[in-house]
């Protein structure tokens, strides 16, 4: 392994493109995932792939690794064609990728999950423990990974994750990288880090393809991007050419101008609003300490902070997702029984869970049933639940958020992400609730999607309700009147409308001002909740 | 590379050797955790010691372990296949209609309580016996691999077709003219032990060997644990659960040569209702009914303390009346046994 992966990245002779795709379509039944799409990497790039949900990337990607075969076009690897389509281990040199969903096995050990499948020379040798920790202690020594080889997988962190997975797709040998949204389950010093050993790998000669739904991403680390849109390659530049706006545009097919139109817009924040939601010295045992809280009606208030910073689980709490050690929740006049979510829906909260595969949809259901899952009670006499209604007001909902779905008796996992996610809001939006927690509402959302949700969230509050986003994500916080923030545990700030970008990420990442940066505990270090839940089953 | 090491280090590394440290204890813990029905196995010993002076005598322990041979061959089977995420409800059927179908090609037209085919030389009762075994676990691949059927109805179908059809052949009766190299290996005794405890014993460790060292063994925890993940690393999925099925319903065939061997006949009801015993064995072993977890050694801890518990009992007199019931409680018991002492959750 280590022998290849030391190889100067480049020849003498001229740079062939490590992957050159021309002309790719791909259809699957009648659905149309690819139109003559075409994309170039050059050696030691890192190239940004972009699009809207369903612009084809997850298939280019499948075909780019060999997981699927085109129906038409060409594919070259370094100028040579692409392996025949099966042999695996011919793909693997050439191409690696790190997907979005983990495919390490939690249940084996790091050094074990590195050579999976090549643990020993020849199927009938036995396998030696011993070597095989030692050679996964060097490839991780090699690329700079502090990871335990004899660790379970399942022990790391999502970012000592995804380091495992580059680093065994580095030791294939090959020189062009994937990432499928590497960055959505990092916190802001996770994906520092990330990037600081994407641009050291570049520096080696590793070229990569970063797809991202963070456009800000691709202005810090990529050089090149390709925009993707229905199903077809519309544009490939470089970043510094094109601007904030026209990328967008590309990806949208529309002006940005009402992007910025209804971020920009806001109502004048009212101080004399009644308290709708009072959180008074809350303290989760081994999270947060001591966290007071006020939101008024009609107001948008951000709970913002780091992965281990415990604002999700602040967010949970008010949704009677954990008890409380002490402290107390009141919502309007009704104090809500901390650790019961029934208490805390009839209280009239709603809540738009963090992730919506694990905490959110019921995968196989209708978008009817998923939207109504909160409010059966309404849908019958006696603890029935009436097709003809639920039908109704499924209907109701799905106008309501604009989600774009053949039928409400669609099952969920069929929809593009931004449209499952506005189900989950839906859901959350069905109890009419007076206080509404949304935790990163916009994850793993495209551009237009997230702009749609975070003005519907922006319309809760217009109503005279109250609306706390908990997330990191600044075009999230943009939205809210105001911005508290929290550092391990503690409110650590607060913004009002009109913060500067640079003053937030100090707080969020707990450097203020002159003083010393706290460093002693990374978040990586902290046994954040939150991180185990991700990875979790 | 050097200069990649000294940009990351000093953020992770100043965590990095205490945590270490623990995931060495945790790691040695891990190892204990298969171990964790030994105990129980002493203390049923000890039980057994005090309750009756016959129980700590050889022939007692070899009867004890004669009595596992069937069920424990059952049992590495549904090893292998709960852990690479399967299951097949059909392996005690199999027991009892693989016998069958080999003894009814080979035994002769006529003369006998019971008239096979003779279509074959009786010699080859054993091979077919295996042969048909291979089959069952080809067909059920089939379904659920190609087919995609649903495998627990699969082979709950099966179960039920299989025990009609060795009905159907036996004419619901057992089959006691059994050619002699069919019940030799249940019968013969090497060096003053069983022949299937030798049998059963080699077996074993070549399973659990397989699990632990080879690379095909390790794919079947990757395949359990997250079988996308496991397709993506190139191991071949599917291929590899197939025959782990067929594997698993040759082991069952084979138990019921040992069983019919031990017995002197192929009784009709052979094997029936095993299937709860095999599951409940392999999963107090410590295998995970989700896949991904467990070893072989577990799952043999497993089968031994059932069947000491129902030694223990019979020896102490308990009267056979109350033996379903104590069963039932002991497997729940010794879930409840396993699931504290590994600290881990069943799902």
């Amino acid at each position: 392994m280590a022998d290849t992966a030391t190889t100067p990245p480049t020849g003498p002779g001229t740079p062939a493109p490590v992957a050159e795709a021309t002309g790719i379509s791909k259809r699957f039944g009648a659905t149309v995932a690819l139109r003559d799409a075409r994309i170039i990497v050059a050696p030691g790039e890192s190239h940004a792939l972009v699009g809207r949900n369903g612009a084809g990337k997850s298939t280019l990607v499948s075909i780019l690794t060999g997981l699927q075969q085109p129906d038409t076009g060409t594919l070259r690897f370094s100028g040579e064609p692409a392996p025949d389509f099966g042999d695996i281990d011919a793909w693997r040199s050439r191409v690696a990728c790190v997907y979005q969903r983990s495919t390490v096995i939690g249940d084996l050990t790091v050094a074990e999950n590195l050579f999976l499948n090549r643990q020993s020379a020849g199927a009938v040798q036995p396998i030696r423990w011993r070597q095989l920790r030692r050679r996964a202690e060097e490839l991780l020594a090699e690329y700079g990974v502090a990871v335990n080889p004899a660790k379970r997988a399942k022990e790391l962190t999502v970012e000592q994750r995804q380091f495992v997975e580059i680093a065994r797709a580095l030791s294939f040998g090959a020189r062009f990288i994937i990432l499928d949204e590497p960055t959505a389950k990092l916190d802001a010093r996770g994906i520092d880090r990330l990037f600081e050993k994407l641009r050291d790998l570049q520096r080696q000669g590793v070229a990569f393809l970063f797809i991202s739904h963070h456009l800000q991403e691709v202005y810090d680390l990529c050089s090149t991007v390709t925009v993707y849109r229905d199903a077809a390659h519309i544009l490939t530049a470089p970043v510094a050419e094109l601007g904030h706006q026209a990328l967008v545009e590309a990806m949208t097919g529309e002006s940005a101008s009402k992007v910025t139109a209804t971020i920009g817009e806001r109502l004048a924040p009212r101080s004399d609003s009644a308290e709708l939601l009072a959180i008074d010295g809350l303290t989760l045992p081994g999270v947060c300490e001591d966290i007071s809280l006020s939101v008024g009606s009609g107001e948008v208030v951000g709970l913002a902070g780091a992965t281990a910073s415990g604002n999700v689980q602040v967010g949970e709490a008010i949704a009677g997702l954990h008890r409380a050690k002490d402290g107390r929740i009141t919502v309007g006049a009704r104090t809500v029984r901390t650790g019961s979510v029934p208490s805390a829906l009839a209280a009239g909260v709603g809540l738009v869970p963090e992730d919506r595969h694990l905490q959110g949809l019921v995968n196989n259901r209708s978008v009817a049933e998923n939207a109504t899952l909160t409010v059966t009670a309404q849908l019958g006499p006696f603890g029935t639940v009436l097709p003809a209604r639920t039908k109704a007001f499924a209907g109701r909902m799905i106008r309501d958020l604009d989600i774009k779905t053949p039928g409400a008796a669609t099952p969920v996992s069929a929809l593009s992400g931004g449209n499952q996610q506005k189900v989950v809001v839906a859901r959350a939006l069905a109890t009419d609730p007076h206080v509404l927690v949304a935790i990163r509402p916009t994850n793993g959302v495209d551009v237009k999607s997230k702009e749609f949700l975070l003005g519907r969230i922006r319309q809760v509050a217009d109503d005279g309700k109250a609306a706390l986003i908990v997330s990191d994500e600044l075009d999230d916080l943009k939205v809210c009147d105001r911005v508290v923030v929290m550092f391990h545990g503690r409110v650590v700030a607060e913004f009002d409308h009109g913060w500067k970008d640079e003053d937030l990420v100090a707080a969020i990442e707990g450097v203020s001002g002159e003083a010393a940066p706290v460093t002693t505990f990374p978040a990586s270090a902290v046994p954040a909740s939150s991180g185990a839940d991700e990875h979790g089953r | 590379m050097s200069a990649t090491t000294d940009l990351t280090e000093p953020a992770v590394s100043p965590a990095e050797p205490a945590a270490a440290d623990v995931t060495r204890r945790r790691v040695d813990l891990g190892r204990f955790r298969e171990l964790s029905l030994v105990p129980a196995i002493l203390v049923l010993g000890l039980i057994g010691f005090i309750v009756s002076p016959a129980f700590l005598t050889s022939d007692n322990l070899i009867g004890v372990l004669q009595q596992s041979t069937e069920l424990s061959l059952l049992v590495l089977a549904t090893t292998f296949i709960l852990i690479s995420g399967r299951m097949d409800l059909s392996l005690e059927s199999t027991i009892g209609v693989a016998p069958v179908i080999a003894v009814w090609l080979v035994l002769p037209t006529s003369g006998g309580r019971f008239n096979g085919l003779g279509l074959l030389p009786e010699w080859t009762a054993v091979p077919l016996c295996l042969l048909v075994g291979a089959l069952i676990g080809a067909v059920n691949g089939f379904l659920i691999l190609k087919l995609r059927l649903n495998g627990f109805i699969v082979t709950l179908g099966a179960l039920t077709m299989l025990r009609g059809l060795q009905v159907a052949l036996s004419e619901g009766q057992s089959i006691v003219e059994l050619p002699s190299s069919f019940t030799y290996l249940g019968k013969a005794s090497w060096l003053g032990m069983p022949a299937a405890i030798w049998v059963c014993g080699l077996l074993f460790a070549i399973g659990g060997s397989a699990l632990a060292w080879l690379r095909h063994g390790r794919a079947l925890y990757a395949i359990g644990g997250n079988s996308e993940a496991a397709r993506t690393a190139g191991i071949r999925v599917d291929r590899i659960v197939w025959i782990v099925l067929i594997a698993g319903s040759v082991l069952a065939a084979f138990a019921g040569i040992l069983y019919s061997g031990h017995y002197g006949s192929i009784s009709a009801t052979q094997g029936s209702g095993w299937i709860f015993q095999v599951f409940a064995a392999t999963v107090i072993g410590g295998v995970s009914l989700n896949g991904g977890k467990g070893s072989v050694f577990g799952a043999l801890t497993g089968v031994l303390t059932l069947q000491l518990v129902v030694n223990v009992m019979t020896l102490a007199g308990v009267p056979p009346l109350w033996n379903q019931f104590l069963n039932g409680a002991i497997i729940i018991v010794a879930l409840i046994i396993s699931r504290f002492a590994s600290g881990e959750k069943q799902e």
